[in-house]
């Protein structure tokens, strides 16, 4: 069973939002939402500030709240690769799963179901890598199967050291940060 | 110093999270308030007070069903997707508070119908004579009578439950995050209901009773809110966080003033002068009550969908 990741290399982002837009077109998401943003991170004391910069996106969590709190099963857990995703024609608009997701990384569409990242799934089925991974021209994001010890991703878990997003909420977040 | 900035402003979500407005809010009153009304008439029901003609429990299954079918469209009003409200029956999902919820509510609405059926009023007698024949049948079983007041006190119950539960299961409010939630929300529901019955009634008696009986769940519902308090004031650093949001923060004018003095310690003093005989039963104390126990459900909702999880990241 492959289990996708993503690692995200927080020493060579320069937040140039390239993957921001290219989420907004790959999946046509509406003028005014965000599948995916940059957080500008600044810790410490001035001289001695450190800055983290990170695209930031749903955490496709592996004890997922959003999942479990859907009265219809329309945020469903994906067979490949434990992607979470919404049905969008079986979603009631009740927004329990904005409320429950604590990276807040979920809206209400538009036309009424709950959106949100879906790790570019249509591109992953056909081999590619998400579209805002396949477009980050400093080449710091990674997408792939942590299960295969040979992958990208899991080579990178094994030799960096990273952090996951708000870990203390239970969630098993699957977006990690090279520090 | 810690500064966070953000590229992301999706509506309802950024820069605080409100999805829901008045409408949840208002349906979790109601919903409490039903739930106190079919535990309080499921009462009489066991007790034999519908023999009475005056008697307000005559009445309150009736009301019920409008109350609840006012509530359930308060809720469908919310939905962002109305027209595929009907999924929520097509699945049952065990891990989920809203498909329990939903599926109580199918249950409770027969149960409503059932105890009206135990006495109808003269008016709507030989309407429908269907009804009056179910209501015969019933009336000449009393084990029957004993068991739609039983099914009725046993559904109030989880109805009123389920208000408290649907926020708690959410954990990354940490103000809902608490196991004390579903028993504030079902006393909060059991004393806006007896405040009802005593705001409608024009029996002496019931008045007496229910004002007595409010004094008790008022007195309760004080101790249910110390201990849900304490508990995230004990818990971790962003649970005492959010308990500030309440306490000396945003919302803490509208909980200290409508909720805390206005919905539950002014309206005890009164209705403790008038079981005592000191002063008369007015509609002030039980209006004042119900009023407080909306207001609980605003605050509690918007406080929190205020309160969150930090976005600091840990290093591993």
């Amino acid at each position: 069973m492959a289990r996708f990741v993503m690692v995200i290399d927080t020493s060579k982002c320069v937040g140039c939002m390239d993957c921001v837009v290219a989420c907004k077109t790959e999946n046509k998401v509406p003028e005014g939402f965000n599948r995916d943003w940059i957080v500008q991170d600044v810790i410490g004391s001035y001289p001695t500030l450190h800055l983290e910069i990170r695209s930031e996106r749903c955490n496709h969590c592996d004890a997922p709240p959003c999942v479990y709190c859907c009265p219809t099963g329309a945020s469903h857990v994906h067979s490949l690769g434990g992607v979470v995703l919404v049905e969008h024609n079986v979603c009631i608009g009740c927004k329990a799963c904005l409320a429950s997701c604590p990276y807040d990384a979920r809206f209400i569409h538009p036309d009424g179901y709950a959106d949100k990242c879906t790790f570019c799934i249509h591109r992953v089925e056909k081999g590619m890598d998400p579209a805002c991974v396949s477009v980050c021209p400093t080449r710091c994001m990674y997408f792939g199967d942590v299960d295969d010890p040979n992958s990208v991703v899991s080579k990178f878990l094994a030799s960096r050291k990273y952090h996951s997003l708000i870990p203390e909420a239970g969630t098993k977040p699957q977006v990690f940060f090279l520090a | 110093m810690h500064e966070l900035t953000t590229t992301r402003h999706n509506d309802l979500v950024d820069p605080v999270l409100h999805i829901w407005g008045w409408e949840i809010p208002v349906y979790l009153f109601i919903g409490g308030l039903v739930a106190g009304i079919m535990i309080i008439s499921g009462y009489f029901a066991l007790k034999g007070q519908y023999k009475k003609n005056v008697f307000s429990s005559f009445y309150l299954p009736h009301i019920s069903l409008i109350l609840l079918s006012l509530g359930m469209f308060s809720l469908f009003l919310d939905l962002e997707h109305k027209l595929y409200v009907w999924r929520l029956y097509t699945t049952f999902e065990i891990a989920s508070p809203m498909s329990w919820g939903a599926w109580i509510l199918i249950l409770v609405y027969p149960a409503l119908w059932l105890n009206t059926l135990i006495r109808i009023p003269d008016r709507f007698k030989n309407v429908i004579p269907i009804f009056d024949r179910l209501s015969n049948r019933i009336n000449q079983h009393p084990f029957l009578i004993k068991s739609i007041g039983t099914l009725n006190m046993l559904l109030g119950t989880l109805l009123g439950m389920y208000t408290g539960v649907l926020l708690s299961s959410i954990g990354a409010r940490p103000l809902w995050n608490s196991a004390m939630l579903w028993m504030l929300f079902l006393v909060s529901g059991l004393s806006s209901a007896a405040a009802f019955v005593h705001l409608i009634t024009s029996d002496r008696y019931e008045r007496q009773l229910l004002a007595k009986a409010d004094n008790a769940f008022l007195t309760l519902e004080l101790f249910v809110i110390g201990g849900f308090i304490s508990g995230l004031l004990t818990s971790t650093a962003v649970h005492i966080e959010a308990a500030h949001l309440i306490l000396t923060g945003p919302f803490a004018a509208s909980f200290w003033v409508f909720v805390i003095t206005a919905g539950i310690i002014i309206p005890l003093v009164i209705q403790l002068l008038a079981v005592n005989n000191k002063v008369k039963h007015t509609p002030v104390a039980p209006i004042m009550v119900i009023s407080g126990g909306l207001i609980l459900r605003f605050v509690i909702v918007y406080a929190g969908q205020f309160s969150h999880y930090g976005h600091q990241a840990l290093s591993k």
